[in-house]
């Protein structure tokens, strides 16, 4: 692989695996506080599948003579980050998690439905075994929707000001970097056009299903910056959290 | 996790009501505990064993749920991948526990919401131990091992007892709490042979977790009245210094073999006759934290009742207006 498509590849792995690490990490927050037990232990169940894809990628990354896992999530700042805006925002209450569980979810299965023809194999690989487990993300995520989304005027109302609030966070999931030519060029990945042409048509038909309205896409102004390293002011209190026993002693093994 | 930390046992003048069952029936459920048979959810009980076993198994529900928040608060912290995910896992596990055990205590007749409604409003407890703090990372691994240690030598004891369900769970909860056992053991070894900090870290924790860990069982046998009767319907299966000592014999040389060591002067087992003896643990202070007034019990309820108020609208969003409270089978 040439220097330039190395890159390239590299640009691409960063910003799936943190926006995996960070979603999963936002997610073990529920832990203890979910709404009921069940989703107290299904949101727990997603969180540690999201750090184990984390770890996946960045095994990868690790492949192509990045650092090892647990200094590249534990020790990087915020400005490092590739993770979108949309997964490093608080938990908040759970319409937020909900929906930004269904909206972010939809469009990784799609990525890794299209990873899994990607040109580079590892990547490919690693593709088809994370779509298998991301399916129940999105099944979870869709059931939880239909049903919440057609239930009371109060779920209804939080919902839909939720899915408001997300919409324009969730188009920077599909912020294009300087590398998208190359990636689509050498056939590593489709493009982001595609990815959110498909996502929009997902979502779309479950909203359908239940009384919540998709807002006005063409009226709305993506939040991008994410993916260049600009966050909001949440994600390095996070990774300050994240680090606060590694930083214990930075010579120990833990 | 839960040990007898609480009130599992009868005041010695608590009317047992007894008298207003029918004698024939009466002896009949006693022959069958006495068979080994188990009682389940349809089969007639006394009033008062169904109460008993409603109180019991609905604490332990709620220790499982409370106890995930001390540990739960490190999993954003937990240094590295393997850490992270296996305190998740573990923590993901109590909360699993106390869905069993809330499905265990409803075939009893009291619902999921209403225990936890009593919970919040501190009309039930929870094991004493989580009203303390867990300080650092080390303190989170003193739980995951020398409290789980605990849970279950007592779990282990009660799975014998002879309600169906209960004991049903309790098999279940004891297969996850011994890799939790193991996940622990290793995380607290890991510490106390790393570096000079991490050996301190372990030793600080393990000196502040120490007093909580010796009431874990409740209080001694001669200050605690179990009335006979508990123990001959095999709803407690083991008294609490019976507890205590097995816990130390199987975990105190194993601290020691790390070359940690504990608080307490005059902690030794005497090899005449085979028991430990310890500085007996403060029970005033025990009481007093028991009744609410430790490090942590307003916030742990606190944080519980925020999550129950948070969501309560999602579980009002859930409830069709046909639905009907169906109470589970076993």
């Amino acid at each position: 692989m040439s220097a330039a498509n190395s890159d390239a590849l590299k640009d691409l792995l960063y910003r799936l695996a943190d926006d995996q690490l960070i979603l999963g990490h936002r997610n073990s927050e529920w832990n203890g506080l979910g709404p009921i037990l069940e989703e107290d232990i299904a949101f727990s169940s997603m969180a540690q599948d999201k750090l184990g894809h984390s770890l996946q990628l960045y095994l990868l990354l690790q492949g192509l003579g990045e650092a090892e896992p647990d200094t590249v999530a534990f020790t990087r700042n915020a400005p490092q980050f590739h993770c979108a805006q949309l997964v490093e925002l608080p938990i908040g209450e759970y319409d937020f998690s909900l929906i930004r569980h269904f909206l972010f979810d939809t469009a990784e299965l799609l990525r890794f439905e299209l990873l899994s023809q990607s040109s580079y194999e590892p990547l490919a690989q690693v593709a088809r075994k994370l779509k298998g487990e991301l399916k129940y993300h999105v099944l979870h995520a869709n059931t939880w929707i239909k049903q919440l989304g057609s239930s009371t005027e109060e779920a209804i109302d939080r919902l839909q000001g939720s899915l408001n609030f997300a919409m324009p966070y969730a188009l920077g999931l599909f912020e294009k970097t300087g590398y998208e030519e190359a990636l689509i060029a050498e056939g590593i990945f489709v493009g982001e056009d595609e990815l959110k042409a498909g996502w929009i048509e997902k979502i779309t038909v479950i909203l359908a299903q239940t009384s919540l309205e998709l807002p006005d896409l063409t009226t709305l102004t993506p939040v991008y910056g994410g993916r260049a390293g600009q966050h909001t002011e949440h994600l390095q209190p996070l990774l300050d959290e994240m680090a606060e026993v590694f930083r214990v002693d930075p010579t120990a093994e833990w | 996790m839960y040990g007898s930390a609480s009130t599992d046992h009868l005041p010695t003048n608590a009317p047992t009501g007894l008298e207003n069952e029918d004698p024939i029936l009466l002896a009949e459920f006693e022959a069958r505990i006495a068979r080994g048979e188990k009682i389940e959810p349809n089969d007639w009980m006394p009033a008062l064993y169904r109460k008993q076993l409603i109180r019991m198994i609905e604490q332990h529900a709620h220790s499982e749920i409370i106890g995930s928040l001390p540990e739960g608060t490190w999993i954003t912290r937990a240094p590295g991948f393997r850490r992270k995910m296996a305190q998740m896992a573990k923590v993901q596990d109590e909360v699993g526990h106390a869905q069993l055990l809330y499905s265990a205590a409803e075939t009893l007749g009291k619902t999921r919401e209403q225990m936890l409604s009593d919970l919040i409003n501190g009309k039930s407890k929870y094991s004493n131990v989580f009203n303390y703090p867990a300080y650092t990372w080390a303190d989170s691994n003193v739980i995951s091992w020398l409290i789980d240690a605990g849970a279950i030598v007592n779990q282990m004891a009660n799975a014998k007892g002879s309600y169906g369900p209960y004991c049903r769970a309790l098999d279940r909860i004891c297969a996850e709490e011994a890799f939790h056992l193991k996940y622990g053991h290793d995380a607290v070894v890991h510490l106390a042979t790393g570096t000079p900090t991490q050996r301190r870290m372990i030793q600080e924790a393990l000196n502040r977790w120490w007093a909580p860990i010796m009431t874990f069982f409740g209080p001694s046998d001669k200050m605690s009245v179990h009335t006979e009767i508990l123990m001959r319907w095999k709803v407690k299966m083991a008294s609490n210094d019976h507890c205590r000592q097995q816990f130390l014999d199987m975990y105190v040389p194993k601290i020691w073999e790390v070359g940690l060591t504990l608080p307490d002067p005059n902690l030794r087992k005497n090899e005449e006759t085979g028991q430990w003896e310890f500085t007996e643990p403060d029970w005033e202070d025990f009481k007093r934290v028991i009744n609410g007034d430790g490090p942590c019990n307003a916030e742990r309820l606190a944080v519980r009742r925020a999550a129950e108020e948070n969501g309560a609208w999602v579980r009002r969003a859930l409830l069709s207006p046909k639905a009907q409270y169906v109470r589970p089978l076993a």
